[in-house]
């Protein structure tokens, strides 16, 4: 079994899989990378199960000196990847030997790239995930300069090699949105206005909750709503009235009113949306 | 859902009929103060049919566990519930130890259960300004719940005393001693 040692965790960097389920009646956020189709991405070209663990970096990279051979692969954020200094390349497979230098710059566009290496990250699971949740600290830390991260014994499957498509930078984030359950809480015309007004993403967004500035959403009824239970993509709007976006580590449970809910297909660009990205809604119906 | 009682039964029939195999796309069941969220359905209009034609069962319902939680009375804010409950801190001792509570769903940390239970009469407001840290273990009041710190963090809730209670474990199965269904009741304890 391999082993990488964190030489520089960058601003962020977390280990991630597709999260924990069934337990969030106990309080417990859900996790897991959020950029799904990246992290499947990086596991099909390094063989991995679908859910793997991988490391998660947040616009700075990361670099990792390798106690073993292995092969990885980024995908996500573009951003270059150097071996010893050397170029290598980003959406394929890398093989690396033992004692490498392994350092994924800083992304060109995007927020977050994913980083898998052949055996997946095996750092010891908590209540069935190997993701860190940044809202209640369950699962390992973020890396931290001299982390030691262990490497799972390499997949019996044969990496298959694809084409990642790069992802351009992006104009703008859209988000698509099924009203309520809560928009009955708003003012009328205020979810009318909030298809056409146009929003940034603001800087204070995190794995919690893509936020935003723009206008105010209004709310048509004063008061708190009872807590009730919260899902991946719900957009809260808190007394402010400027909508958010709840990602992978959201809480379970909230008591502001959720005016819609934000399809999962859309999120994976919601997580590489940087701070000031044009954004608007827009409303399905049915 | 009327109240919190009927939220928690609907969750309770919803979770035995998860567990008998009958709601296999439903990732998530997540009770809340008048709501049960689920995550996952995939047939809607069956889940909707079933959902309409549910009545609370009369009588008390299902049954959880009971856990016994043993408190020590000392908290910082002891004094100041008893005074808004115009009675002695003696006596608020025994109104909160009253109460056969149910976690009716946890939230704001892993394994914090916002317990129901106490009577009306009892509401208590929220610290105007929150603590920074409260201690793992401390038994505390806020509107109409009683919960219990699973560990140390930042809470605005009214602190009565603590317990030595291991609330959260991710060893054990389930990792929270509070789960959602699970009957509770406080006894003092002296410290020691």
């Amino acid at each position: 079994m391999s082993a990488l040692a964190v030489v520089r965790p960058g601003p962020l960097t977390t280990v991630q899989d597709l999260g924990r389920r069934g337990v969030a009646h106990l309080g417990v956020p859900r996790a897991g990378a959020l950029d799904e189709p990246a992290l499947r991405a990086a596991n099909r070209l390094t063989g991995n199960d679908p859910g793997a663990a991988v490391l998660e970096t947040t616009v700075g990279g990361v670099a990792l000196r390798t106690l073993g051979p292995v092969l990885l692969a980024v995908t996500g954020a573009p951003a270059p990847v150097r071996v010893d200094g050397r170029p290598a390349a980003w959406g394929a497979a890398v093989a690396v030997p033992a004692n490498a230098l392994v350092e994924v710059g800083p992304a060109t566009h995007g927020v977050r790239s994913y980083l898998a290496v052949a055996g997946g990250i095996a750092v010891p699971p908590v209540l069935g995930s190997r993701s860190a949740d940044l809202l209640s600290g369950l699962g390992p830390p973020p890396l931290a300069v001299g982390t030691v991260l262990p490497v799972g014994p390499p997949p019996a499957l044969r990496p298959r090699p694809e084409l990642v498509p790069l992802p351009a930078p992006p104009a703008g984030l859209v988000l698509r949105l099924h009203l309520g359950p809560r928009a009955d809480w708003f003012e009328p015309g205020a979810v009318a206005r909030l298809a056409r007004d146009r929003y940034r993403v603001a800087a204070a967004s995190n794995r919690i909750a893509l936020r935003t500035d723009g206008p105010p959403v209004g709310r048509a009824r004063s008061g708190e709503l009872p807590s009730e239970g919260m899902v991946l993509g719900a957009v809260q709007v808190p007394p402010d009235g400027r909508p958010v976006v709840f990602l992978a580590d959201h809480p379970t449970t909230g008591g502001y009113p959720v005016v819609g809910v934000v399809p999962p297909a859309d999120l994976a660009a919601a997580a590489q949306a940087r701070p000031g990205t044009p954004l608007r809604f827009v409303l399905l119906r049915g | 859902m009327a109240d919190t009682a009927e939220a928690g039964a609907l969750y309770a029939w919803l979770s035995a009929l998860r567990a008998a195999g009958e709601l296999p796309a439903v990732a998530e069941i997540v009770p809340a103060a008048r709501t049960v969220l689920l995550d996952g359905a995939e047939d809607v209009p069956a889940l909707t049919a079933l959902l309409t034609a549910w009545r609370p069962a009369a009588g008390t319902g299902p049954q959880g566990p009971l856990v016994e939680v043993p408190a020590v009375y000392d908290g910082a804010d002891l004094a100041e519930v008893a005074a808004l409950w115009g009675v002695s801190p003696e006596a608020a001792v025994r109104i909160h130890t009253e109460p056969l509570y149910r976690v009716a769903f946890c939230g704001f940390a892993p394994g914090f259960g916002y317990l129901t239970g106490l009577p009306e009469r009892y509401e208590v407001p929220r610290r105007a300004t929150p603590r920074t840290a409260v201690p793992a273990g401390s038994v505390a009041l806020a509107g109409p719940w009683t919960g219990v710190y699973p560990r140390s963090s930042p809470g605005g809730w009214q602190l009565l005393g603590r317990t030595a209670l291991t609330l959260w474990d991710t060893g054990r199965e389930p990792a929270a001693l509070l789960a959602p269904g699970v009957r509770v009741r406080f006894t003092a304890v002296r410290p020691g």
